[in-house]
């Protein structure tokens, strides 16, 4: 038997305060069940962000349009990998969509997946390709060329009315993205808000707010990723297009604040029976990774941040440097919630008589490493992403927001 | 020839085609568990008697071996809880393998108010949240009332774990997979006992089968006040406490 696992279970025993059920010594969704919710999360609200530009037809954030969608897409291809290795047997996972349980959640999450990336996230962004793929191939030298051809299916009709048509399509894959991203992550709160075992789980509220804390850390991560980018390509970073952006990111986190809040004064109101378990919880175990991370650094002072860069008149440098504090901040915040939720909610027994400890190991499959290194892999997807894919905009884009 | 628009819109019929294969190559290879055992005839249950039990840990033991449960604490499929319930009202709750080898305990007979022990396993719940949330349908009930998992289908994704109200699962070190209290299956479909209802030295597991007026379950159900845990979760379990105390969750 696994020898390193016993030890560490022998350990957490050591680290019980009152009473657990024999069963719930070993903590069972580890750092990887937190980058998960975290990854999809930034992927919906990327998307979110695409689609401000074409639904809602808000033209200062048209430079981030592009960069958004190969974002969502990037980490959309990493977010099933966290979930695979930590299965018990990942080579069993096609059962589920061999022999889905339609009442399970998880079950669900394969078919939701699927929608995303093929009908919504792909389509979308080769309409958008199109035109340019066709370009490239032609301007391109072997084997670009190719890949850019091949890539585009063998399509080269660049006339007017086929690029007409490629706008329309984004514009109804677009709609039928936004419900899409909305299900994406609103079914991840599901998951872990319809486990009614679980008193810090189980909350109808829990999918609306993982959605609005999914939107704040898919725009803070694409105001990041705009903000390191652009000087990197020699081009300025567009400020009307920052305060713009800046300006969605604040009432997002406003709206996702409220939330949170309305779900604790509910439970404290209430006043369950976990209600004694859980305020151990937050004042003990979860103290510093909820009030100090989530709570102050992750969204007070990002809105004290923004409610001064609003009200004074602060020059476009400064402004870059508070945007750039906050959206860190924002990140750090939003990794903070998905770990409190998903250890937190772990860290205290069913019966409500005592409390345990996670220990996260360094190395091994459900280490820090391999988290580390799935939170990087998006990173370096998108590069190479950009570098096949120049987000820059093309000249029709620039005209057309100049008009 | 077929053209490739034909081509795809056919080849998307494979994926739910080739599950309904899977399903009924699967159920064809499924056999009665015994001859002669019809799972629409019984349904069972377990009672536990409080006020019998000693906290012997004689149960755990048994499960462990019929089992192949490893020994270690931190797996189990069945435990018991010792409660000592003092006279200034505080609670103290313990798992009595976890007491093995205590000394020196400070608690004198004056402050207590009443203990007792309380042996706990899965609750083969009517409506098993456990069931509910698998997403590979591993894990099932049967007919006969018992939630069983398939270790050969299960994908080690411990949904099933966080949805028990219970704590009643684990996962097996070894197989990867869930794991669980089956009311011993293998044996009760033969007509014999589960393992810790075997070894009970004082008879405060009761075990039989609620469609059979004559078993001793239903005959304990009518004699004594019956209580089941986390009644307000509406999981319905199948496990009846005698004497319950309110402490117990």
């Amino acid at each position: 038997m696994n020898r390193e696992l016993l030890e560490r279970l022998a350990e957490h025993l050591n680290e019980v305060t009152g009473f657990i059920y024999p069963n719930e010594v070993e903590i069972h969704w580890s750092i990887l069940v937190v980058v998960y919710p975290y990854i999809t999360g930034l992927v919906a609200g990327a998307f979110i962000l695409a689609s401000l530009v074409q639904v809602f037809n808000v033209k200062e954030v048209q430079p981030t349009y592009r960069l958004a969608l190969l974002t969502a897409l990037a980490f959309l291809i990493i977010a099933p990998l966290p979930l695979l290795l930590h299965l018990g047997h990942p080579f069993r996972s096609y059962e589920i969509f061999l022999t889905p349980q339609p009442k399970s959640a998880m079950a669900m999450f394969g078919f939701v997946y699927l929608w995303y990336l093929m009908a919504v996230l792909l389509l979308e962004l080769w309409f958008e390709y199109r035109k340019d793929l066709v370009v490239w191939s032609n301007e391109a030298i072997f084997p670009m060329n190719w890949i850019y051809r091949t890539l585009s299916f063998f399509s080269t009709d660049i006339s007017e009315r086929a690029v007409a048509f490629d706008h329309k399509a984004i514009k109804i894959i677009t709609l039928i993205g936004i419900p899409s991203a909305f299900l994406l992550h609103g079914y991840v709160g599901f998951i872990f808000g319809s486990v009614k075992a679980n008193p810090w789980w189980s909350s109808v509220l829990m999918p609306l707010v993982f959605l609005m804390s999914a939107i704040v850390s898919g725009i803070a991560l694409v105001v990041f990723l705009y903000m390191v980018i652009a000087p990197l390509r020699g081009e300025g970073v567009d400020m009307r297009c920052l305060d713009r952006i800046t300006s969605f990111l604040f009432y997002a986190v406003i709206v996702d604040f409220t939330l949170e809040g309305l779900d604790f004064i509910h439970r404290l109101y209430q006043s369950e029976e976990s209600i004694k378990i859980l305020s151990r919880l937050v004042t003990d175990k979860l103290f510093i990774s909820l009030w100090v991370i989530q709570i102050f650094l992750g969204m007070l002072v990002p809105l004290g941040i923004m409610i001064a860069v609003k009200s004074l008149n602060f020059n476009a440098e400064l402004r870059r440097l508070f945007y750039f504090t906050t959206v860190i901040l924002i990140q750090l915040g939003i990794f903070a919630t998905r770990w409190n939720v998903v250890i937190g909610g772990q860290l205290f027994s069913k019966s409500f008589r005592g409390l345990t400890t996670y220990k996260m190991e360094v190395v091994g499959i459900e280490g820090l490493i391999a988290a580390l290194g799935l939170l990087i892999a998006p990173f370096i997807i998108l590069a190479v992403f950009l570098k096949i894919f120049p987000a820059s905009e093309t000249a029709e884009a620039k005209e057309a927001l100049s008009s | 020839m077929i053209d490739r628009r034909k081509f795809l819109k056919k080849a998307i019929w494979f994926i739910p085609a080739a599950g309904l294969f899977r399903h009924f190559v699967k159920e064809g290879h499924a056999k009665p568990a015994t001859e002669g055992y019809d799972p629409a005839n019984h349904l069972y249950g377990m009672g536990i008697d409080i006020d019998k039990c000693i906290g012997c840990g004689r149960c755990v033991e048994a499960c462990k071996t019929e089992n192949n449960v490893p020994k270690e604490p931190f797996f189990t499929r069945t435990w018991v809880e010792r409660y000592t319930i003092k006279k200034d009202g505080s609670v103290e709750v313990e798992n009595i393998e976890s007491r093995k080898g205590k000394v020196g305990e400070k608690t004198t007979e004056a402050d207590v108010l009443r203990s007792f022990f309380v042996p706990k396993l899965c609750n083969q719940c009517e409506h098993p949240p456990c069931v509910q949330v698998c997403p590979v349908n591993a894990t099932f009930s049967t007919e006969d009332g018992v939630v069983l998992v398939d270790s050969k289908r299960c994908i080690g994704c411990r949904y099933c774990i966080q949805a028990c109200p219970y704590g009643a699962r684990y996962l097996h070190p070894e197989t990867r997979t869930a794991d669980k209290c089956t009311f011993c299956y293998h044996r009760i479909v033969k007509g014999l006992l589960p393992a810790c209802v075997e070894v009970c030295p004082t008879q405060a597991r009761i075990f039989g089968d609620l469609r059979s007026m004559a078993s001793r379950l239903v005959r304990f159900k009518r004699t004594k006040r019956i209580h089941v845990l986390k009644a307000h979760l509406n999981t319905e379990p199948k496990v009846y406490y005698g004497n319950l105390d309110g402490e117990v969750r």
